[in-house]
């Protein structure tokens, strides 16, 4: 290693013979062989239409947009402290965007992608609304500004007002042609914004998140810029939900405001993250899963099912803080993604 | 380098802060005390940037920082401990400086890594380098603070009751780690502290704060021999 340059003070480095005894190291054996099978499993998914009948490709679909969904909203709590009730705003933005570029003649899947973009886009103005608040005030704050969109939206007639409207531009596909079509771009979408994730929290920014989200205060009193990185984080959620949002409506082929704005998305993704686990990287798959499964056993609707997902989200949040997968990490003691630092302690005369 | 002018601070009524004036050169070792509220914390504060002054100014390399954000201070060169330990508890001890050391340090990866190698050796952290900072003690919390603050390789040092709680042996070496980096790296030091005898063996100035004024500033032993700073502080610490 090369001794450590003082860039400012110009003081003369430490005598790191004596003192800098020891390595960093991110990678281990355990966590490559992961981070490997998971490339292997986005691999062989995205071998399913070839070999697999219409029913599993569906179901899958609509597993890997709760994935894309609780990779978002943990991304946003479990790394940036910011817990909101408000990303279905992005995921019915998503939606009515990829209606709207259909009905200007894009195709609909290219509409897709841009609905995506289209997401990003209306965060960064908002972004400076929402990012005043701290704690509560965020989350409700969130939620309100979704509302609005929604009611907005519901009022647009072109955009068939409060009933829906199809999407009809997809019919001009052979239906397993769309179903596949449809699957590649959802593992497409949420592989790529894993990936985005991924690195993220690798690079330096993924520490300064975690300094935010544990202490705002203490981590501006380091020099972190605490705006900026919530914004770039809140920005990239709002994408990813947006792009959920765009797939949801290739997969049921219909939206309607009430239904696509519905608070109900916030359900299920802080479910889905204080399940499998907030501030893991797997948590929230494997929460995903898990509300998968609940789905098709209790179907997606009714008061007592939301009443009972929110119950067991609470009862997580106050006894297995960390989830499933913390509950998995911390028995085990193993990390099982190469996210966090760990310092090998070096013999002091090595230098 | 650091010139608080005329700085005030009120809450509701009270003014824990009421017209300070402070210079601090590079290279300084200064010490503040004074009785429970008297303010010392809030000057901190206030140099830090965490809170804004009501009136005065504050510049800090000849730049007016009086409205600067705190993290733009740590980035120029103000590394602050807290007085109640504020760690990220969720991430390890390490990962708490390499925060530190890339943003307000502003070292890339490599060069951070040194860093907080290097700080933690000195903090006697580097055994508990991998554990969650939220499952330190109190007294490694305040290591950690001290650690941290190092690690964005600050010009100006501001600690905040550090050393409180330490057994003589801990803070014999406490006081040589201070002096170290005063004397050797040339590090600028406010050190906030009640304990006076550890506090005047690294410090070359003393301040004095009573109710949010400063009362004596200068050499150590005259501002302890003055009758005002006897009455108003050391009579009631008996320190
Ligand atoms: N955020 C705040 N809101 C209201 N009052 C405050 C705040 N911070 C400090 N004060 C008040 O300002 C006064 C000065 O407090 P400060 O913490 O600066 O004292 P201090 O000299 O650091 O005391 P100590 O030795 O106990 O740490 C106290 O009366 C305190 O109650
Ligand atoms: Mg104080």
């Amino acid at each position: 290693m090369e001794p450590q340059t003082d860039t400012r003070t110009g003081a003369a480095p430490e005598p790191a013979a004596a003192l800098a005894a020891g390595q960093v190291s991110r990678w281990t054996r355990l966590s490559a062989g992961f981070t490997g099978g998971l490339g292997v499993v986005v691999l062989l998914l995205a071998l399913v239409p070839v070999a697999m009948g219409a029913t599993l490709v569906q179901d899958l679909t609509t597993l890997l947009i709760l994935v894309l969904m609780a990779t978002m909203w943990n991304a946003l709590a479990g790394y940036g402290g910011l817990v909101s009730v408000g990303l279905q705003a992005y995921i019915g933005l998503g939606a009515y965007a990829t209606v709207w570029f259909s009905l200007q003649g894009v195709d609909p899947y290219w509409g897709m992608v841009l609905a995506t973009l289209f997401c990003a886009v209306v965060a960064l103005p908002l972004s400076f609304l929402v990012l005043r608040f701290r704690g509560a005030q965020f989350a409700i704050g969130t939620w309100v500004v979704a509302e609005a969109i929604g009611i907005y939206v519901g009022l647009d007639n072109q955009l068939g007002a409060g009933t829906g409207i199809s999407l009809v531009q997809l019919d001009s596909y052979a239906t397993s042609t769309r179903e596949h079509i449809t699957y590649w771009l959802t593992l497409a979408l949420t592989t790529f914004f894993s990936v985005i994730v991924f690195m993220l929290l690798r690079g330096r920014l993924g520490a300064s998140l975690q300094a935010i989200r544990d202490d705002e205060q203490a981590a501006a009193s380091v020099g972190v810029r605490v705006v900026s990185a919530k914004r770039i984080l809140f920005i990239l959620a709002s994408a990813g939900c947006g792009a959920a949002g765009a797939m949801t409506a290739a997969n049921i082929l219909f939206v309607q405001p009430t239904a696509i704005f519905s608070v109900n998305y916030s359900a299920f993704m802080i479910f889905m993250v204080l399940v499998g686990g907030i501030g893991t990287f797997e948590g929230p798959i494997v929460g995903a899963v898990i509300l998968y499964f609940i789905q098709q056993q209790f179907g997606n609707d009714g008061t007592w099912y939301l009443i009972g997902l929110g119950a067991v989200a609470i009862l997580f949040a106050v006894f297995l803080p960390r989830g499933l997968w913390g509950l998995l990490e911390e028995r085990t003691g193993l990390r099982f993604m190469p996210l966090g630092y760990r310092v090998r302690r070096r013999a002091r005369e090595l230098r | 380098m650091l010139v608080a002018t005329g700085v005030r601070r009120d809450f509701g009524a009270l003014a824990a802060l009421d017209g300070v004036d402070l210079r601090i050169d590079a290279g300084d070792a200064v010490g503040i005390v004074g009785p429970n509220g008297a303010g010392k914390t809030t000057l901190l504060n206030v140099l830090a940037g965490t809170i804004l002054p009501s009136a005065g100014s504050v510049s800090f390399k000849g730049q007016d920082v009086t409205r600067a954000r705190a993290d733009a201070r740590a980035r120029m060169g103000i590394g602050r401990a807290h007085q109640i330990p504020r760690p990220f508890g969720g991430m390890t001890v390490f990962e708490n400086c390499f925060v530190g050391a890339s943003t307000g340090g502003g070292l890339r990866r490599r060069a951070a890594y040194e860093r907080c190698l290097t700080v933690l050796e000195m903090s006697g952290l580097a055994e508990l380098a991998d554990r969650r900072a939220d499952t330190l003690g109190l007294l490694e919390r305040k290591r950690l603070e001290l650690a941290r603050a190092l690690a964005t390789n600050p010009e100006l040092l501001l600690l905040d009751e550090i050393g409180a709680g330490l057994t003589d042996a801990e803070s014999a070496q406490l006081v040589t780690l201070i002096q170290e980096l005063n004397r050797r790296d040339g590090i600028a030091v406010v050190w906030i502290e009640h304990i006076v005898h550890v506090l005047v063996q690294v410090v070359e100035r003393l301040v004095c704060m009573v109710s949010g004024r400063v009362l004596a500033d200068g050499e150590p032993k005259a501002v302890l021999a003055d009758k005002r700073v006897v009455d108003a502080y050391l009579g009631s610490a008996a320190a």
